[in-house]
C-alpha cells in the first residue's frame, strides 16, 4: 500500500514535472487563463444575440468546459508523451502498479483544470450577468472537481490510444472542440438531434454542467445528486477504458516489440 | 521584379505545403464547421433561423482567421524548430519576402473554410446560398484574405522576439472573433470594442462579404480591408526589420 501511494503521489508529481517542464507562465497565462475568458464572453454574447439562453447558462457551461483544455490535452499527454519522449519502454519495464502510475500523474492535471474553471467562474461573475448565491459555491466546487476528474479520465483514454496510434493529438483536438457541441456547453441538449444528444450523454462534463447550472441557479447539491453521480459513473467508465487500453497496448507492444515505434 | 518572384514562389510553395498538413486542414475546415454548427443550433434554438447565411459567412471568415492566426504563430516558430531561421535571416533576400508569403498562404488556405462552411450549411442545414452582388463578392473574398494574411504578418513579425508565440496566437483567437463582429453584431458589444474593431481588417472583411452576399454597399468595406492590409504590411515590415536586428544582436534568434 505504501509503495502504491508513493508511486501515486510522489511519482505523479515527478512525472508531471518531467512531462510538462516546458510550461511557463508566458505560455500558461495566455492559453489557459486569458483564452477561456474570451471564450466565455464570445459565447455569452452570441447567446444574447441568438436569444437562446441567459449569461449564467454560458458562464457555467464554458467555465466548466474550459477545464477540459487541461483535462483532455494534458490527460492525453501524460501517457502519449512518454512514447513521444522515448521513455515509455523504461517506464513500463518497472513493476510499478499501472493504475497508481498513470492516475497519480493526473492529479496535477486535475488541479490545473479546477484552477482554470474557477478563474472562468470568477471572470464570468465580474464581466457578465452571472451572480450565483454565495451558498452555492461549495456545491459548485464539488461539481467542478467531479467534472474535471471525469474529463481527465477521458483524456487518459485518448492518451492510452497514443501508446499505439501515430498521432493522437489530432483526436484530442477534435474531441476537445466537439465538447462545445455535444456536452450541452452552449446548446441545450434538447435542441440537438437525438443521436447527437445521446453521444453527449456518454461524454464527460455533460451531466456536471447540467448540475452546475442548477446549483448556480440556487438548487442544493442533494437535489442534483443524480446528475453528479452520473458524472462520476461516466468518469469511472472512461477511467476503466483507459486502464484497459493501457494494459492491452502494453501487452501488445511488448509482444510485438513496438512500444516506441511509429 | 525578383522580389515579386520570391514572393509568388514562396506563396505557391507554402499553399501547397500547408494543403498537405492534416493538422492545418483541421484548423481551417473542421473548426469553422464546428463553430458554424454550434451557432446554427443556437440560432435555431433561439428561433432566429433567418440569420443562418449570416452565420455561415461569419464562420467562414472565422476559418480564414483561425488558420491565419495558427500560421502566423507558427511562421517563426516552425523555422526555429527546423533550424532554418538563421539561414533565412542570413540570406540576401529581404526577410519580409520570406515571411509575408507564409502568413498570406495561411489565409489563402482559409478559402477551404469558406467553401466547406457554405457547402455544409447548404447540405446539412438547408441554407440557401444567394449572392446579391456577385462581382463585389468575388472581390471581397480575396481582399479579406489579403487583409487577414497581412494582419497575420504583423503578428508573425512581433513573434521573432517572443518564444511562446503559439501561446499568444492561441490567446488571440477568441478576442478577435468577438470584437470583429464575425458572429456577434458589433452593436451588441460594449462601446470600447468599436474603435478596436475598426482597426482590424477582419471587421471590414466580414462586413464586405456579408454586404456583397446579403445586399448592401460592400465596396467601402472592401476598400477599408485593402487599406488596412497595406498598413499592416508597412507596420509588419518595420517590426520585422527591427525585431530581427534585435534578435541577432542578442543572439536569441534560434532560442526556443
Amino acid at each position: 500500500m505504501r509503495a502504491f501511494l508513493r508511486v501515486f503521489f510522489v511519482g505523479g508529481v515527478i512525472a508531471y514535472r518531467g512531462l510538462f517542464n516546458w510550461i511557463r507562465p508566458a505560455m500558461y497565462i495566455p492559453t489557459m487563463l486569458i483564452g477561456p475568458v474570451f471564450q466565455i464572453l464570445f459565447f455569452a454574447y452570441l447567446g444574447r444575440y441568438s436569444k437562446v439562453e441567459d449569461d449564467a447558462f454560458f458562464v457555467v457551461g464554458n467555465a466548466i468546459q474550459a477545464s477540459a483544455m487541461s483535462a483532455v490535452f494534458a490527460g492525453t499527454m501524460t501517457i502519449a508523451n512518454e512514447r513521444q519522449y522515448q521513455t515509455l519502454a523504461p517506464l513500463l519495464a518497472t513493476p510499478a502498479n499501472r493504475f497508481a502510475m498513470f492516475m497519480g500523474r493526473s492529479v496535477p492535471v486535475i488541479a490545473s483544470g479546477v484552477l482554470v474553471s474557477a478563474w472562468g467562474f470568477l471572470m464570468g461573475r465580474l464581466l457578465l450577468d452571472f451572480d450565483p448565491p454565495a451558498s452555492s459555491l461549495p456545491a459548485l466546487a464539488v461539481i467542478v472537481v467531479v467534472s474535471v476528474t471525469s474529463c481527465t479520465a477521458f483524456g487518459l483514454t485518448l492518451g492510452s490510444i497514443g501508446m499505439r496510434a501515430r498521432d493522437v493529438f489530432m483526436s484530442a483536438n477534435i474531441a476537445y472542440y466537439l465538447m462545445w457541441l455535444l456536452c450541452g456547453v452552449n446548446i441545450p441538449l434538447s435542441a440537438l438531434p437525438g443521436w447527437l444528444a445521446q453521444i453527449g450523454r456518454l461524454l464527460p462534463l455533460t451531466h456536471g454542467i447540467a448540475a452546475g447550472r442548477e446549483v448556480a441557479a440556487g438548487a442544493s447539491l442533494s437535489s442534483v445528486s443524480g446528475l453528479v453521480w452520473t458524472e462520476v459513473a461516466v468518469g469511472t467508465a472512461w477511467a476503466m477504458v483507459a486502464m484497459t487500453l493501457v494494459w492491452w497496448f502494453e501487452r501488445e507492444g511488448r509482444r510485438r516489440a513496438t512500444l516506441e515505434t511509429f | 521584379m525578383s522580389g515579386l518572384r520570391v514572393f509568388l514562389v514562396g506563396l505557391r510553395f507554402h499553399v501547397k505545403a500547408l494543403t498537405h498538413s492534416v493538422f492545418f486542414l483541421l484548423t481551417s475546415v473542421f473548426m469553422p464547421l464546428l463553430v458554424a454548427t454550434v451557432a446554427y443550433y443556437m440560432y435555431k434554438a433561439g428561433n432566429q433561423p433567418g440569420s443562418l447565411l449570416y452565420v455561415s459567412l461569419g464562420a467562414a471568415v472565422y476559418g480564414i482567421w483561425s488558420s491565419t492566426l495558427f500560421g502566423s504563430g507558427g511562421a517563426i516558430q516552425w523555422q526555429r524548430w527546423q533550424g532554418t531561421l538563421e539561414v533565412l535571416v542570413s540570406a540576401p533576400t529581404p526577410f519580409v519576402l520570406v515571411i509575408a508569403p507564409l502568413t498570406l498562404a495561411t489565409s489563402v488556405i482559409g478559402i477551404y473554410s469558406l467553401a466547406s462552411t457554405l457547402v455544409w450549411g447548404r447540405l446539412v442545414f438547408g441554407i440557401p446560398f444567394h449572392v446579391v452582388h456577385w462581382l463585389a463578392f468575388v472581390v471581397a473574398v480575396p481582399a479579406t484574405i489579403l487583409g487577414l494574411g497581412l494582419l497575420g504578418f504583423v503578428f508573425a513579425s512581433t513573434f521573432v522576439l517572443y518564444r511562446n508565440a503559439n501561446a499568444l496566437s492561441n490567446m488571440l483567437e477568441w478576442p478577435v472573433l468577438l470584437v470583429t463582429g464575425m458572429l456577434v453584431p458589433l452593436s451588441l458589444l460594449p462601446g470600447w470594442a468599436g474603435p478596436i474593431a475598426w482597426l482590424l481588417a477582419p471587421t471590414w472583411g466580414v462586413q464586405a462579404i456579408r454586404e456583397a452576399a446579403l445586399g448592401g454597399t460592400p465596396w467601402p468595406d472592401v476598400g477599408m480591408t485593402i487599406v488596412l492590409g497595406l498598413l499592416y504590411l508597412a507596420i509588419g515590415a518595420v517590426c520585422l526589420r527591427h525585431f530581427e536586428i534585435a534578435a541577432r544582436r542578442h543572439a536569441t534568434l534560434s532560442l526556443t
